[in-house]
């Protein structure tokens, strides 16, 4: 196929996927909660699982974007800027997941004027938001000079520009000293507030004793380690695939595909660690839980789509000569990012599908009160509907984004940060 | 039996429909009590207890509501500390408590504050079953409270009932996932056909909280975790129950076998304190160290 060809299909993919969601986001608003499958014995469902996933990844890129504007290597300098738009984007998404998961969404301001400083949900919330607004900053102090630059142009471009660069007129050196000083404060803040943030989330599940399969001190840094991965993955396979990327940044997606290697490696360890221990221990509820993971009716969900292409085929792929051919690299982070889900998955449901009490869910015939829980054709397609939102925003990006102007392929261009 | 025929059921019954000023569960807390604060109260007695305290209750990782109800005197001390004793030998597993707490508070299909888990002792179909009625346990350290987001839910301090305050409630059903006993519901709005036929049953609003809601889609109660309040909307001004005048929680006052005792465990003659006393109660899940004020005897 084309180039052409092939870009007409990713917009395709992205549009229709945006009119599958649009249908289930119209139902979520009309019909409210009546058409998802969760219920009060699951009470959380694919739109967590979701949520997670994308601010997982969000996380991991934001942190691989640090690499470059607060630890200044240059390796990765290259995909500075798009790293930073792929936490943006990643990050919006993971917010329409969640609030469509709230029963009442719009008393989200609820959480700054009845602050709970018990709840990891409240800070969870609070580093949510302080997040957003950096990583929004932070996005356009580094496109900033560009969108100068950009706005001169004639045209729709040249209006967009201008638009996107807020009034700013300042080109000057200064002016881009000045930029480069902000955005390291702000990456240099942002670190220890991502690390917090991802954490948090994973603190949330932590916390919950009455829940054996998440409770315990192993979480939060499991899912610090998990962002790392599956950012670092999708920021990979988006280096690759970005305004002629598997061209122009074949070294930096290499040096991604080795650094995504590592990570998924190290959260190999800490989900084998938390699996052992889990079955050693023998508690019934863990155990229960773990058995739901590897013989349940998701088996599949582990065994094939987490385990084999989420983590057998790309560990191959990368660990094997292949390393050395950036389009099977990308392939391989894409593997990862596609099998990250699946681990999501088998963090939330099996978690929850566990009666508290034996018998409960005999003692009250109603659907919301079971074990199993299918998510519904509605959450399916809302979920469909986000991906296509990312893959609409990333082909924006491509098309409006400024592209690097060095000319020169993978030459060491001055610092920038 | 506990606070009998002390007061009059009449005013009791007649209190206010909760506005949206005051989104406060339970007027029987009658102001001195009352936990939740509303959004000026917050900010004024956040600037009372100035940026200091505020910096402590972070450091200390305690909550600002216990601070503010510190701050505000010794209104803490527990008065009641209502709860249950559950016979299992004389529940039958008729489960009229269920259907007493449905018509009471007037739950749509898949809330039940109370419901009944059945497993069979011993292996032919004819051994005697065992029963379980189960409500909300209204524990002394519920799991379900410190992990709400907006503080919405939250152990009375006067009583030690749970409660929920559908109108700061933003759904997001942490309190179900923490809640060990399942005691939590999430109201996806379905309706009973009586309500979804727009039958003039559906204009009768529920007691719950005294705040007389009537059931309309995209309104709280739909959209927020619901759970058992112990009927508390039957308390007079006090806070106090009356068994013979009917004030009494639904299951409890309908339990064909008498096996769903309730009452005031701080009130040493209560029925309920008697049979701690005299028999052995068991709790579920000790371990968890949460607490619970429900005990059954088996």
């Amino acid at each position: 196929m084309s180039e052409k060809a092939l870009k007409s299909a990713f917009w395709a993919v992205g549009v229709i996927l945006i009119l599958i969601g649009s249908w289930a986001w119209v139902d979520r608003w009309l019909n409210e909660h009546q058409n998802t499958d969760y219920g009060s014995v699951v009470p959380w469902g694919l739109w967590v699982a979701v949520y997670i996933y994308f601010v997982g990844l969000s996380a991991g890129a934001f942190l691989v974007s640090s690499l470059v504007y607060v630890f200044n290597i240059k390796r990765f300098e290259r995909v500075g800027r798009l790293a930073l738009f792929t936490a943006f984007v990643t990050l919006f998404i993971a917010l329409l997941s969640i609030s469509a998961d709230l029963g009442h969404p719009f008393r989200f301001w609820h959480v700054l004027i009845y602050p709970s400083f018990e709840s990891p949900m409240a800070w969870m919330i609070w580093l949510y938001s302080a997040y957003f607004a950096l990583v929004s900053v932070e996005l356009w102090f580094v496109l900033r000079h560009d969108f100068v630059v950009g706005s001169r142009e004639q045209g729709r471009r040249g209006t967009l520009y201008r638009i996107l660069s807020l009034g700013s007129r300042e080109d000057s050196d200064e002016a881009r000293a000045s930029d480069r000083q902000i955005i390291r404060i702000l990456a240099t803040v942002g670190v220890p507030l991502v690390i917090m943030f991802s954490g948090g989330v994973g603190s949330l599940f932590g916390v919950v004793a009455s829940r054996p399969a998440w409770s315990g001190g192993l979480f939060p840094v499991l899912f610090i380690v998990s962002a790392l991965a599956s950012g670092t993955a999708l920021l990979a396979l988006v280096s690759a695939v970005f305004q002629d990327g598997l061209r122009r940044n074949r070294q930096t997606v290499l040096a991604l595909g080795t650094l995504a290697l590592g990570l998924l490696l190290a959260d190999v360890l800490l989900q084998l660690s938390e699996m052992l221990v889990g079955f050693y221990g023998n508690e019934p509820d863990k155990i229960a839980s773990l058995e739901l993971i590897f013989s349940g009716p998701y088996w599949w969900v582990f065994w094939f789509w987490q385990l084999g292409i989420g983590t057998v085929i790309p560990l191959a792929l990368l660990a094997l000569p292949s390393r050395r051919d950036p389009r099977l690299v990308a392939v391989a982070c894409g593997l990862i990012v596609v099998g990250f889900l699946a681990l999501r998955l088998n963090i939330i449901i099996p978690g929850l599908a566990d009666e508290q009490l034996a018998g409960l869910t005999q003692a009250f015939s109603s659907p919301r009160i079971s074990t199993d829980y299918v998510p519904s054709v509605m959450e399916f397609s809302f979920s469909a509907g986000l991906v296509g939102i990312g893959l609409v925003l990333f082909g924006l990006g491509e098309w409006l984004l400024p592209r690097e102007r060095d000319q020169a392929p993978e030459e060491v261009s001055h610092v920038t940060a | 039996m506990a606070n009998r025929g002390e007061t009059s059921v009449g005013p009791t019954l007649a209190t206010q429909r909760a506005t949206d000023s005051g989104p406060a569960p339970g007027p029987g807390d009658g102001g001195e009590a009352a936990q939740v604060i509303d959004r000026r109260e917050m900010l004024d007695r956040l600037l009372k207890l100035g940026a200091a305290s505020l910096v402590a209750a972070l450091a200390s990782g305690a909550s600002l509501s216990p601070l503010v109800a510190a701050a505000k005197g010794s209104e803490t001390k527990q008065k009641y500390r209502y709860g249950m004793v559950i016979d299992t030998r004389r529940c039958v597993g008729c489960r009229s408590c269920v259907a007493a707490c449905k018509a009471e508070n007037k739950t749509p299909p898949d809330v039940a504050y109370i419901v009944v888990l059945e497993e069979a002792l011993g292996e032919h179909t004819d051994d005697r079953p065992l029963f379980m009625a189960k409500p909300c346990f209204h524990c002394d350290d519920p799991p379900c409270v410190p992990v709400c987001p907006v503080g919405a839910t939250f152990k009375r301090a006067q009583d030690g009932i749970v409660v929920v305050d559908y109108d700061r409630c933003i759904g997001c059903r942490y309190c179900l996932v923490a809640c060990p006993y399942q005691a939590r519901y999430f109201d996806f709005g379905a309706n009973y056909p009586a309500v979804e036929e727009e039958t003039s049953y559906a204009e009768v609003p529920s007691p719950e909280y005294r705040q007389f809601r009537v059931r309309e889609e995209g309104e709280s109660p739909i959209g927020n975790a619901r759970k058992c309040t112990f009927c508390l909307h039957l308390q007079d001004e006090e806070g106090r129950y009356d068994r013979a005048a009917g004030r009494w929680p639904a299951c409890s006052k309908t339990c064909t076998g008498r096996a769903i005792i309730f009452g005031d465990f701080n009130d040493p003659e209560s029925e309920v304190s008697r049979l701690l006393k005299t028999r052995n109660g068991i709790r579920l899940k000790e371990e968890l160290g949460t607490e619970p004020n429900v005990y059954y005897l088996v």
